[in-house]
């Protein structure tokens, strides 16, 4: 009984969503990359919760990735920009949006720790403002296209 | 009810305190040798970064514009770089005038695009319509998925799972070759299959 009331609120919201006008992409979580290569320890944090991550393991936007002494990762997005994070690191991905007709979008990250190497993708190339790294003490616009960035404290 | 607020009150002067982090960041040559341009920016000072190798370096709140060795690069960044995944890469197909077979050609760069899944951890393909110059946009956009959605299902049909394949309609947004308004160009109506 309790299960099928669940489902029902489910759809419930999924259909209110649709009849406000907003895509299914606002209400509902999607993936927006996923993890190439993973390394020792490497943590997903979503929701306040933490999980460890491998590759094929998906990610959306506002995760975490966090690494340990022994830990390194390499993630592709699905705009084909590309980034991969050292040991000690926490990077977090604040927004990401990418339009596949029109290569619109904005991908905002923020490396409170560590060390992350970037490739910039379609986002990039589209729109020069859209890409932004932020670290506790500084702001990176991103012309494109490789760039390495490391936060010490 | 005072004592409640002290400890967030703390946070926050400690994070004040470390917003001098010391970063360092370093523009490199893409693939082909080109370069790009990052702008670096805090409350003390900006740098432009748009040659190989340059840095930015903050410490003390400026931003201090600098060159990186290589030797720096390897010791600061190296498992960093040695963790980026590979390189996305792109296939073109073709089909038949009018119809939904591949040519000759594109049913060989059909194998090569499962070949190149199968070199790969964790594969997913981007399948990519695109039109001429022929007609408006929002039909060139619907032209373009449908055809993008039929390659998915013929790959589908070859034993890709669908969840690994995304389908995009680019409309007549990215021609292969340049031409004019109107012109029916063959080349232009095609799929591209970007492994990643």
């Amino acid at each position: 009984m309790q299960a099928i009331r669940l489902i029902d609120v489910r759809r419930f919201v999924l259909a209110l969503a649709l009849a406000l006008g907003f895509a299914p992409v606002a209400g509902l979580a999607v993936d927006i990359a996923q993890f190439k290569v993973a390394k020792g320890a490497v943590y997903l944090e979503r929701g306040g919760k933490r999980m460890p991550a491998y590759v094929g393991t998906h990610l959306q936007a506002t995760d975490v990735v966090v690494t340990g002494a022994d830990g390194a990762a390499g993630i592709t997005f699905i705009d084909n920009s590309l980034l991969s994070v050292g040991p000690n690191s926490v990077l977090q991905i604040e927004r990401y949006a990418f339009n596949s007709t029109t290569h619109e979008g904005v991908f905002d990250t923020t490396l409170s720790r560590g060390t992350l190497s970037m490739v910039s993708g379609k986002i990039a190339k589209q729109s020069p403002d859209a890409v932004k790294v932020r670290t506790p003490s500084s702001i990176l616009g991103v012309r494109g296209t490789e760039f390495l960035v490391r936060v010490a404290e | 009810m005072h004592r409640r607020y002290l400890g967030p009150l703390a946070a926050l002067l400690v994070l004040g305190g470390c917003a001098t982090s010391q970063d360092l960041v370093v523009l490199l040559p893409d693939k082909d040798g080109k370069v790009g341009k990052v702008f670096v920016r805090n409350p003390k000072g900006d740098a432009t970064l748009d040659t190989a190798y340059a840095a930015a370096r903050t410490s003390g709140g400026g931003v201090k514009r600098d060159t990186a060795s290589r030797d720096e690069v390897k010791d600061v960044f190296g498992s960093a770089l040695t963790a980026m995944p590979p390189r996305p890469i792109s296939f073109t197909l073709y089909f038949e005038s009018g119809t939904d077979e591949f040519t000759d050609q594109s049913k060989q760069e059909v194998k090569r695009v499962l070949a190149e899944m199968a070199r790969r951890q964790a594969p997913e393909i981007t399948v990519i319509g695109h039109t001429d110059q022929v007609g408006p946009d929002p039909t060139n956009d619907a032209l373009s998925l449908q055809r993008a959605e039929r390659v998915k299902s013929i790959l589908v049909g070859m034993g890709i799972p669908p969840t690994r394949i995304l389908t995009a309609g680019r409309g007549r947004r990215e021609p292969l070759v340049r031409t004019a308004d109107g012109v029916s160009e063959p080349r232009n109506r095609r799929v591209e299959i970007s492994v990643r």
